[in-house]
């Protein structure tokens, strides 16, 4: 709803929608910075910007300390794996439901969004037992099989909103010409899905990729992803703000990076289609 | 990283090269991301190079994060961990489950009669040792000499805790951000509890009687939280509710705190590069009333073999490793004695270049002064000085912990306070059924 | 277009996700159902056998329960409106032309981007603390007291950090919603001389409805099971003033160790979140449908 506006009027709104993206993003400025001092700049009073020690030092001894490659790998491998995961399964029932659907397709919805409600406290040491019993306890394998269904109805209800918004008659269309079901699926459907596919998989990859309960307990040392990283930086004995703060940094820098390239999409997928 | 990774390789060579065919064994080291256990992972070349036929993997995360996977791991037994680090709060309860591999067959170099008595007793279980200390803890008085000096005053190496009220009260100058006292507020069992039922043992209080009735509802515990909540309110910085001992740790090194009674281990962070008082740290035993207990606390990290790993004899030379003598020179040798992991064995406190460390002595004499058997003034059926070495104390200890915690928030007098934590530990105890 | 094979087809296809679902979610049930109703407590494991209703007794009867549930409900409540509210205004304020709109979106995503405990670690530690938090030099240089957020505040304190976490994913909805508003429509009402309120009122709020119920319900669902925020910052405190239902479930589990008693306060929680749900299902339920 861009209308024309006086120049000043612009003005003020663009120098009010600054103010308020640094406030909010102020805090995550912060921690960079803190990240290039020392600890003892870190924690001076009054906080220190220009007189501030900068150094690098932090990275160094993060990247010294720990093996973040393989952490760093193993979230790419978990958040990656369990969105096409999700994606294999959600498509054909996303399309089934939005252009098939029956009675009761509302109440699915809402009953699969609602498998969302327990507590994960509450049922770790049943799923915990699980996974052991099934030997997929520290395997990349168990917990991209756990955060694919944990993240299954959101990817289900993020495409039935896109599908929807595809208009039936080009599927009959289709129909007509003879093509079938899959193949309907495959060239008619998915092609003008793509850019909801697209965001779907954004978003449930940044979601993989913070979960940070279920990848630190079903995990120890092959499996573990950065979650498990941060916890051998939190809460040490002695100063470490610093070095906290390096190691999240490192950990939330590749999928900042991730959103900044792809944010178009993002924010496509970020409103769960809920507006046409 | 890089150097483990050419050690191993280097390793590799060396067995490619003489043509031996070892068989590799892999052993999963479960530990906190405290200094000393980051510092043993800096030292591993060492290790690789004795032993190369045996690859560590670490698992290094923050000390409750790791208490919560070890303890469901070995609860389920899972068998991830083949070394887990453990305290003494553990290793009594559950070396007496059975979950815990023995350690009296570790080889003669290990030197079990050189461990500290009072360490050694806490993680024997049935007379079979159940850990290996990595180090050894007890708590003392850390103060500003050059702050008691202005204001006149000195410190006792055995203050009483009528001194360190004097000296709280002539430190604290709340316009300069300057407090006389800081001490543990924030709740938890291995938080303000730990220090709160070390000094109520100096007061004379106890958490049982010795037919495990609670004893909040006694005067000693009365006297100890009045005192603790008079001091933290009059000379303690605000919030202090939410202070442990990382949140003391920086304040007192950022020159804000006159005193502050924590574990020993914290002497070489209050001396270390990153203070800015380093070298106006004075240190005295943990305070006293005249009734013949310190108010100092007991405590060990340890290294243990959970009796569901699959390799166990690697485990076992693993420990041998981090916990023998030799490791003890190796750390000196590459960092200087300061930063040896202190508090497990005598010989280190024979040794004449680390006498010369400031705080060795007091550091041995806290230790020794401290008896998980025999915590307090009166009688117990249980063991620990800090803690009660029985499953339920986490619970129980926590509850307390957060009634506590918000006594000192100001949210509820130490009378209401009190009298919450007599119930809740006494219906917790009832529906553990040690009482009736 | 519903012809008996394509129905087949359908229930075919929906078939997996259902079935996965289905096993994901009554497996743990089941299990949490059943350890609800025995003694299990990790460190004691010689020491089992059926309780009955015990552990459904002591988490009803624990001091803190009624507090935690109310606590619960405030945050959810609280991060709802704050999100909600600011998400609005600040979508209304990007919606207009404004310079460099690419880098302005990413700036307010970015907390969407924070892993929780490191967001909650962030802000204890480099903002709210009373000695070395940003916010005290600020209270300090205008010769203030520092505020003791989380001693005094602790609810308000973590209801603030969660919204901070969640005002990107409401913002966005909430600006792709109005970014679909026809431009005409405003015109035309501006002409015709409504009041910038009555405009919001009237033609912008209407067509926003479903985005706002799209964040109520995604957002409370999320929020519903929060503690990791709690744990890092107040630790349920001071006393149990932060304490809320999945903190409490989550210092049986994970503190005391006790199954027995943690799944009892989930199934609780789960009978919550049902009665939750089930209200805005009626309530806004029929947003959804376009």
């Amino acid at each position: 709803m861009a209308r024309a506006q006086s120049p000043r009027r612009r003005l003020i709104t663009t120098l009010a929608a600054w103010a308020v993206a640094l406030i909010i993003f102020f805090p995550v400025l912060w921690m960079i910075l803190t990240s290039f001092k020392t600890e003892a700049s870190a924690v001076a009073m009054p906080p220190q910007f220009l007189s501030a020690d900068w150094t690098l030092e932090n990275y160094a001894e993060v990247w010294a300390r720990s093996d973040y490659p393989r952490f760093f790998w193993n979230s790419v491998v978990i958040s990656i794996g369990s969105t096409l995961f999700g994606l294999a399964i959600a498509i054909p029932s996303a399309w089934a439901m939005a252009f098939v659907p029956g009675k009761k397709t509302k109440d699915l919805l809402m009953w699969m969004l609602s498998t969302k409600m327990m507590p994960a406290v509450a049922v770790m040491i049943p799923l915990y037992l699980l996974f052991q019993r099934l030997g997929l306890i520290d395997t990349k394998f168990g917990l991209v099989i756990a955060l694919m269904l944990m993240n299954l109805p959101i990817i289900i209800w993020m495409l039935y909103t896109y599908f929807k918004e595809i208009p039936g008659e080009i599927l009959e269309a289709s129909r007509m010409d003879g093509a079938t079901l899959w193949g309907e699926i495959i060239y008619v459907l998915t092609p003008m899905a793509l850019p909801g596919i697209a965001s779907t998989m954004l978003l449930n990859i940044i979601l993989a990729w913070n979960e940070a309960f279920w990848t630190i307990v079903l995990t120890t040392t092959k499996a573990a992803p950065l979650s498990a990283f941060i916890a051998s930086f939190s809460a040490p004995q002695g100063l470490f703000y610093a070095k906290l703060s390096a190691a999240s940094a490192m950990a939330i820098l590749p999928i900042l990076i991730l959103g900044w390239f792809s944010q178009k999409q993002l924010v496509r997928g970020l409103t769960f289609g809920a507006v046409k | 990283m890089t150097k483990t990774l050419r050690a191993l390789l280097g390793a590799t060579a060396l067995i490619t090269l003489s043509g031996v065919a070892m068989a590799e064994t892999t052993i999963t080291v479960a530990t906190v991301n405290n200094g000393d256990m980051v510092r043993m992972q800096g030292l591993m070349e060492d290790f690789n190079t004795k032993h190369p036929d045996i690859t560590v993997e670490w698992v290094t995360l923050e000390e409750n994060v790791l208490r919560q996977n070890v303890t469901t791991d070995i609860a389920t037994g899972g068998g991830q961990y083949d070394v887990i680090t453990i305290g003494t709060y553990e290793v009594p309860i559950w070396g007496k489950q059975g979950w815990l591999e023995s350690l009296n067959d570790l080889p003669a170099e290990y030197d079990v009669d050189d461990l500290l008595p009072a360490i050694r007793g806490g993680l024997t279980v049935d007379g079979n040792l159940m850990a290996s200390p990595f180090y050894g803890e007890s708590s003392m008085v850390m103060y500003r000499k050059d702050m008691m000096e202005a204001a006149g005053l000195t410190m006792p190496d055995a203050p009483t805790w009528a001194d360190i009220e004097k000296a709280a009260a002539a430190m604290t100058n709340k316009d300069t951000g300057v407090f006389g006292v800081c001490l543990r507020g924030k709740a938890g069992w291995g938080e303000n509890m730990a220090f709160l039922t070390a000094m109520s043992n100096s007061f004379g209080a106890r958490w049982f009687d010795e037919a495990w009735a609670p004893q909040f509802d006694q005067p000693e515990w009365k006297a100890t939280l009045e005192f603790y909540l008079n001091l933290m309110n009059s000379y303690g910085p605000p919030g202090a509710s939410n202070n442990g001992f990382n949140e003391n740790l920086t304040l007192f090194q950022q020159g804000k705190c006159g005193m502050w009674i924590d574990a020993t281990v914290a002497a070489s962070f209050v001396t270390g590069a990153d203070s800015t008082v380093a070298d106006k740290v004075g240190f005295a035993l943990a305070p006293d009333n005249g009734l013949g207990k310190r108010g100092n606390w007991l405590w060990a990290w340890s290294l243990a073999v959970p009796a569901s790993s699959d390799a166990k004899d690697a485990a076992k030379t693993f420990i041998n490793w981090a916990t023998n003598k030799d490791y003890l020179a190796l750390v000196a040798s590459k960092e200087g004695w300061a930063n040896v992991p202190p508090g497990t064995r005598t010989s280190l406190y024979s040794n004449e270049e680390y006498a010369k460390v400031p705080f060795a002595k007091m550091t041995i004499d806290s230790i020794n002064s401290a008896d998980p058997t025999a915590p307090t003034v009166k009688p117990v059926p249980y063991v620990g000085v800090q803690f009660v070495a029985i499953p339920e104390f986490q619970g129980l200890g926590t509850t307390v912990g957060e009634i506590f915690s918000a006594a000192l928030a100001g949210q509820k007098t130490a009378d209401e306070a009190l009298a919450e934590a007599q119930a809740a530990v006494a219906e917790e105890m009832k529906a553990a059924g040690y009482i009736q | 277009m519903s012809t008996h094979s394509s129905r087949l087809a359908a229930r075919l296809m929906v078939a997996p996700s259902v079935a996965l679902l289905l096993i994901w979610m009554i497996v743990p049930l089941a299990m949490t159902l059943y350890y609800s109703f025995r003694f299990y407590r990790l460190l004691s494991p010689d020491r089992t056998g059926w309780v009955g209703f015990n552990n459904y007794l002591w988490f009803m009867n624990a001091p803190d329960f009624w507090l935690a549930l109310f606590n619960t409900l405030t945050l959810v409540g609280g991060v709802l409106i704050i999100t909600v509210i600011l998400g609005t205004l600040i979508a209304l304020l990007i919606d207009q032309p404004v310079k460099g709109q690419g880098l302005l979106r990413i700036l307010i995503i970015a907390p969407f981007f924070v892993m929780p405990p490191v967001a909650a670690s962030i802000w204890e530690n480099l903002f709210m603390h009373p000695q070395n938090g940003l916010f005290s030099a600020v209270s300090r240089g205008f010769g203030a007291q520092p505020i003791l957020f989380l001693e005094d505040y602790p609810m308000l304190s973590v209801i603030g950090i969660v919204s901070w976490e969640w005002l990107p994913f409401a913002t966005l909805i909430l600006l792709t919603a109005l970014q679909s508003l026809s431009s005409e429509q405003l015109e035309a009402a501006e002409m015709d001389g409504a009041s910038a309120f009555s405009r919001f009122r009237y033609i912008i709020l209407p067509h926003m409805t479903r985005a706002i119920t799209v964040v109520i319900l995604i957002q409370t669902i999320f929020l519903l099971g929060i503690f990791g925020e709690i744990y890092t910052t107040t630790q349920g405190g001071p006393g149990s003033a932060s304490t809320t239902l999945p903190y409490m479930i989550f210092k049986q589990a994970i503190v005391a160790k006790d199954i027995g008693r943690a799944a009892a306060g989930g199934i609780i929680a789960v009978i919550l979140a049902n009665i939750v749900a089930y209200f805005l299902m009626r309530g806004l339920g029929r947003n959804l449908d376009s």
